[in-house]
């Protein structure tokens, strides 16, 4: 996986896309917009990232899981 | 193995919907739909760590900032395993300092190959032929290019075809044999006698009804 290390932790792209998640619900095109990754690598990461349950998504949008959450306070500390 | 005979017969036609694909890559799994809204080069070649390849990814990598100012992303193709391309593209930029930028599906069970008639049996049976398939931004296939394993594809043709196509899109014109950006674009024909008269007075540059040229 490109955003999700087989350790289950994130890649450097990934931390950056559930940065872009801590202010709340995003879409795919918002996400690409904050990171400055291509919208194509943004709609697979995302996708990962809900796989890893590091991300919820909700309609068209996502947003940071509990564990995503638990994964950025970790990651930050 | 008559079915894969059949695939590998098969060909997709300008202006049909790309085939729908899911696909391991250099930059992870990736869907056909992940690339909806952008226009998208979809591009095969016959095997990692071969001469003429390296000189094409080079060559498309030295294009890709271009592309990108064209909303155009790259995604490339053979029927190698992802180790094997993540071990070249570590090799080129070893070797030549130039880093490639996009990613490159591991084809190894030609799922993909096969989908967009990339084999053509009568080159080779297990590797791809050097296709280039341009699809729009409603994923439907607008360009197809072919090229033998021996010849390596010319970049400038490229991106004039982007050129002409978006331009063709976004002012209802068709462009002329060898044009580029900037040159003078061919107004459709007229569809009646009437138009036909009424093209001649509205100041296009006409070699006769059914050749009209106009600036931009």
């Amino acid at each position: 996986m490109a955003c999700v290390s087989p350790d289950g932790k994130p890649t450097e792209s990934g931390t950056k896309m559930l940065h872009a998640l801590q202010a709340g619900l995003k879409s795919p095109e918002e996400t690409a917009q904050e990171t400055g990754l291509p919208l194509f690598r943004v709609r697979s990461g995302l996708r990962e990232l809900t796989q890893a349950g590091l991300a919820d998504q909700s309609g068209e949008k996502y947003k940071l899981s509990p564990r995503g959450i638990e994964m950025l306070g970790t990651s930050s500390t | 193995m008559e079915e894969i005979r059949e695939q590998q017969n098969y060909m997709l036609r300008i202006g049909e919907p790309a085939p729908a694909f899911e696909a391991v890559t250099t930059h992870g799994t990736l869907k056909l739909e992940d690339f909806k809204g952008s226009w998208l080069i979809l591009f095969s070649h016959p095997a990692d760590f071969t001469p003429v390849c390296t000189t094409e990814f080079m060559a498309f990598t030295e294009i890709y900032p271009e592309l990108q100012k064209r909303g155009v992303e790259l995604l490339g193709l053979s029927v190698d395993s992802v180790s094997s391309h993540i071990a070249w593209v570590r090799n080129v930029e070893e070797k030549t300092k130039v880093k490639i930028p996009f990613p490159i599906i591991a084809d190894l069970n030609k799922e993909v190959s096969l989908a967009y008639g990339m084999i053509h049996p009568g080159q080779s049976k297990t590797e791809t032929v050097r296709c280039v398939f341009i699809i729009d931004p409603n994923q439907i296939i607008r360009t197809i290019l072919y090229y033998p394993l021996t010849t390596g594809r010319n970049m400038d043709e490229i991106l004039r075809v982007i050129d002409a196509l978006q331009t063709t899109d976004k002012n209802g014109v068709a462009t002329p044999a060898n044009w580029r950006p900037g040159d003078k674009v061919v107004v459709p024909p007229p569809n009646t006698q009437e138009m036909a008269e009424e093209r001649l007075k509205q100041g296009y540059e006409c070699t006769d009804w059914y050749l009209c040229k106009k600036k931009l």
